[in-house]
């Protein structure tokens, strides 16, 4: 119970990294049906940034938590840029052209990124100074840390924030009448090409916070670590359905949790010799009490991409599906 | 179109001429130096490592050893075959390339050495083994670890340091002597190195009965490590090995903390970096991984004196191994009285030499008999010594060092 209450915490943590950088995913989907392969790019680019200003901080003796709200302070406007950048220099001379060039375009401009911050941070893996001490608390059988808790706290803090940016203010009204149709919303005297630019920025700030969130959680940046995250978020979007806000929440939320009883349970589940039936046949593999685990936990980063596949086969529109209506 | 070919030809000629010029007047020089004492033989010695680069400090390392060797050799005015021998040293950059490599090692064959010391990477040395192997030469490494060098069958490829294989035993033995876990978990990356060194690390843990559990496995690029831990958390083993690289080991050991796990954690040399500690902070405290061959604080007194008036620096990392390499070139060559690589090859295979690191003897791979790994830990934040491995027999890194004097 201990150990099953613990993998549902580690899931919970990750899945609401994956959460917030759905989020991004989903919004730019939402509004112009574009899947900006990119963004993991911009996750990566924040934790990057972060990495920087809080190395060059760490040293100054400010107060740790300080250093990392500077560094995120910092990330934050650095990948809005970027996020800006792609959608008008990438995107917008092919908002006309057939869906397939802008797919591949956000494959390129995700290329471009990775090694342009391979140039400026080097291929190494960069080690997050470690300067919040992690504590852990008991919670039932299970320990979680003090930045596991910030983790959660703050991506349910970015999430209601964007609800309520997209629910209740003018800039999310436009955001969804462009999202149900450009055209009428133009019409209408909405700045259409404005709108989406802020999708874009909004998604960006996120995608910064979560890299700083996964930088200090993990200890670790590397140039690469925006493509598999970035894959995750995706499936996550797709789980919840994509262009659907709330369904990119839970849909991060239930991935991290799969993953984590996936990849803690696959290997008891897969030994073939727990099963008394096929141990007999296995002979002396099993004898005395040996194993033959068909399936280890090196295969944790499968689980996101079978959901995605399973998704996609059983329920293609996703768990809440994608309502027009609330699609931003 | 002649005379196109008449200025090739001229070309040609011009740079066959300032080759030679390049390599013979000052040869004729030495010799013309030497001549006054006896009639004296000149014999090169070759030294190849990356003199630029990442690793460019770790290449000259290596090169200032040998060239100590080579220095002392001829100051001691050593006589083979009843001439005085004149030892020239011939310092190559691979700049640690696979190609450069086999580059320089043609450019040294071609040079007539008559042996060579290095290079310093395993990538190098494996696709420089055959040149030198064609041409007879013998060659010895200081500090190339992977298995595969000394596995080619090449009659003159020697290596002084261990090899990798040696160091899963080696970190095995020292977990099972000093710590007596009962239960120990194993965990690899998945790749050629990781599952090698955990193999070796499970196998011998098995054979002095320690029970371990079933392997747990990520991947060479696994950040998220908690999964796997939470389930080991539950099985409470008193020990985990990893085999696999910082970049991955470090997250595992902060996240084994995070989670509550007590266990001694233990890694092989690609988690035997300072790394561990940027990447675990202090949670890197108190772990164990091992390392082929000895610090070189732990050589010779004497070596590590004359280094550092010749050099004015201390020794990094391999320069006791190359310095070794190149005095066992030197001293088979004396027993066979003869610098031809043919007659002096067996001398070297057959030799038994006390050196900087300590006794020196071939097995018919060329591998260094009973070699060293020592065993690491990190104390303080920083990566130190604590014992030394050698013929499965584990003394602290202290009573070694008092034994070496």
């Amino acid at each position: 119970m201990d150990t099953f209450l613990q993998q549902l915490v580690n899931g919970l943590t990750a899945g609401s990294v994956y959460a917030v950088v759905a989020l991004g995913y989903t919004m730019v989907y939402g509004i112009i049906q574009l899947i900006n392969f990119a963004h993991g790019e911009v996750v990566m680019i924040g934790a990057m940034v972060a990495f920087t200003v809080i190395n060059a901080l760490a040293p100054a003796g400010l107060p740790p938590l300080a250093v990392v709200l500077i560094g995120t302070a910092c990330a934050i406007p650095v990948c809005m840029l970027v996020g800006y950048a792609m959608e008008r220099l990438a995107y917008r001379p092919l908002r006309g052209a057939p869906r397939l060039a802008p797919l591949i375009t956000a494959i390129g401009v995700s290329i471009l990124l990775q090694h342009l911050a391979m140039l400026v941070w080097s291929r190494n893996v960069l080690a997050f100074p470690q300067i919040i001490r992690s504590t852990s608390y008991a919670l039932g059988g299970a320990l979680i840390t003090n930045v596991q808790i910030a983790i959660i706290a703050v991506c349910i803090a970015l999430m209601s924030g964007l609800a309520l940016l997209v629910y209740r203010t003018q800039l999310g009204t436009a955001m969804r009448a462009t999202a149900q149709n450009p055209h009428v919303a133009g019409l209408m005297g909405v700045d259409v090409n404005r709108v989406i630019a802020a999708t874009f920025v909004i998604g960006a700030a996120l995608g910064a916070v979560a890299g700083v969130l996964f930088g200090t959680y993990y200890g670790l940046a590397q140039y690469t670590m925006g493509s598999i995250l970035g894959l995750k978020a995706f499936s996550a979007a797709v789980l919840g359905g994509i262009g659907n806000i709330p369904g990119a929440m839970l849909g991060g939320v239930l991935l991290g949790v799969v993953e984590a009883l996936g990849a803690g349970y696959i290997g008891d589940l897969s030994d073939l010799c727990a099963y008394d039936w096929i141990a007999d046949f296995m002979g002396e593999q099993c004898a005395d009490g040996g194993h033959f685990i068909l399936f280890g936990s090196n295969y944790q980063d499968v689980f996101a991409f079978l959901v995605l596949i399973v998704v996609l086969v059983f329920r293609p529109s996703g768990l809440l599906g994608e309502r027009v209506g609330d699609r931003a | 179109m002649n005379n196109v070919k008449l200025g090739i030809a001229l070309i040609a000629a011009a740079v066959a001429l300032a080759g030679c010029g390049e390599q013979k007047p000052p040869v004729k020089a030495e010799q013309t130096k030497i001549a006054p004492a006896a009639a004296g033989i000149e014999v090169r010695i070759g030294h190849v490592g990356p003199l630029t680069g990442g690793i460019a400090h770790l290449g000259k390392d290596n090169e200032n050893g040998a060239r100590l060797a080579v220095e002392e050799a001829n100051a001691a005015g050593i006589k083979i075959d009843g001439k005085e021998v004149k030892f020239v040293f011939l310092a190559e950059d691979d700049q640690a390339d696979p190609k450069t490599g086999t580059t320089v090692a043609q450019k040294l064959v071609d040079a007539n050495v008559a042996g060579v010391v290095g290079h310093l990477n395993s990538g190098t040395s494996i696709p420089a083994s055959p040149i030198y192997a064609q041409a007879g030469i013998p060659v010895i490494s200081g500090s190339a670890t992977n298995p595969k060098l000394t596995e080619q069958g090449f009659k003159s490829q020697f290596r002084v340091v261990g090899r990798d294989d040696q160091q899963g035993p080696a970190i095995a033995s020292y977990l099972a002597t000093t710590k007596k876990p009962k239960l120990v978990a194993v965990i690899d990356d998945a790749t050629a190195y990781g599952e090698g060194i955990a193999n070796e690390v499970e196998k011998t843990l098995k054979a002095v009965k320690v029970k371990v559990l079933p392997r747990e496995k990520g991947t060479d690029k696994t950040t998220d490590w908690k999964a796997v831990l939470t389930k080991l958390r539950g099985r409470r083993p008193d020990a985990v090995f990893y085999g696999g690289m910082d970049a991955t080991g470090g997250p595992l050991l902060k996240q084994g903390r995070e989670l509550g796990i007590k266990a001694v954690f233990s890694f092989g040399d690609g988690a035997c970096t300072d790394k561990m500690t940027e990447l675990a902070g202090d949670a890197a405290e108190g772990m164990l991984c091992s390392q082929a061959g000895i610090p070189p604080q732990a050589a010779d007194k004497k070596f590590l004196e004359a280094y550092k008036k010749r050099f004015n620096v201390d020794p990094i990392l391999y320069a006791p191994f190359t310095y070794d390499a190149a005095n066992l070139l030197i001293a088979a060559m004396q027993k066979a009285n003869s610098a031809d690589p043919k007659i002096y090859l067996p001398e070297l295979q057959k030799i038994d030499f006390t050196g900087a690191t300590g006794k020196i003897a071939f097995d018919d791979k060329g591998d260094r008999k009973d070699a060293e790994m020592t065993i690491f830990t990190i104390k303080g934040g920083k990566l130190g010594p604590i014992a030394i491995v050698k013929g499965g027999k584990t003394m602290t890194y202290e009573e070694f060092i008092k034994g070496g004097q």
